[in-house]
């Protein structure tokens, strides 16, 4: 049953990217242009996401187990460090430079633009490089 | 300036509460928050717990596009940037997203849904440092 509610759950992420347009990289650029002719959308498409996993959050944040038994599982650090700040900063600075995150670059694989295989690619080099660098530590 | 032509409320309000309902569903049943980078790296680590569910989810996401072409025509996309670029950017949010333990959906989503100072405060980062990449690339170098 987890595995069919996750799968809901990812198909009606990825539907929702499509339909808030947050899988076109030239409107996500739009978004971050904000000296240029700006597009508002995403900031409606993150107000509407909020509102509706508001109550749910809540909820959520006071049960130790969810609806099907498992266990509640939100992040519990409060620390504000550099490593969040830092990696934060890098994350914004690659959404700047292609107007693609995680979730959207995943949408547009089977979509049949090669860009979004190169991106992908990439960015799971550089999770790969931050897992190699952490096991150094 | 907005950009009244292709300012799209309708269907962002619409994706967005999709979206919202979509990390709703994976808290409240299964427990989990639905950050795209988080579930990624996880899937990288044999030994995390959940895998099974984590891999279901990222499946599901890869099949929106597949569902969506069933019943649509694809939405308009239209990429801006060249290979060196993509790669760049792609090295870019993988690094960082891991080391900021989040993205748009972890901490933009469900982050800010739950208050969490850290997903506020990594929020502001990457919407700071998107807006100012964007400013320096297209008003200033003019790419």
């Amino acid at each position: 049953m987890k595995k069919l509610t996750a799968f809901v759950a990812g198909l009606l992420f990825g539907i929702g990217l499509l339909l808030a347009g947050m899988a076109n990289p030239a409107k996500v650029l739009g978004f971050l242009d904000i000296a240029g002719a700006w597009d508002p959308s995403l900031a409606l498409v993150m107000v509407a996401a909020i509102a509706v996993a508001w109550m749910p959050f809540h909820w959520a944040m006071k049960h130790p187990t969810s609806l099907l038994g498992a266990p509640m599982q939100l992040p519990v650090s409060r620390e504000l460090d550099r490593r969040l700040i830092g990696g934060s900063l890098l994350f914004g600075v690659g959404w700047g430079i292609a107007g693609i995150c995680p979730g959207p670059a995943l949408v547009l694989l089977p979509t049949g633009h090669w860009q979004a295989w190169v991106f992908v690619i990439a960015m799971l080099a550089g999770m790969l490089i931050f897992k190699a660098l952490q096991a150094r530590r | 300036m907005v950009d009244t032509i292709h300012f799209t409320p309708w269907s962002a309000l619409a994706g967005g509460a999709l979206i919202g309902l979509a990390a709703s569903l994976l808290v409240v049943a299964n427990g989990r928050v639905a950050g795209i980078s988080g579930l990624l790296g996880s899937l990288m680590s044999p030994t995390d717990s959940g895998r099974g569910e984590k891999a279901l989810f990222i499946l599901g996401l890869l099949a929106a596009p597949l569902l969506w072409a069933l019943f649509q025509a694809w939405p308009a996309i239209e990429f801006k940037t060249g290979a060196v670029g993509l790669v760049v950017a792609g090295l870019c949010v993988g690094i960082g997203t891991r080391y900021g333990s989040g993205c748009t959906s972890g901490h933009g989503v469900c982050g800010l849904s739950r208050l969490s100072p850290r997903s506020i405060v990594a929020t502001l980062c990457f919407m700071f440092a998107g807006f100012v990449t964007v400013f320096v690339l297209r008003h200033l170098l003019g790419l």
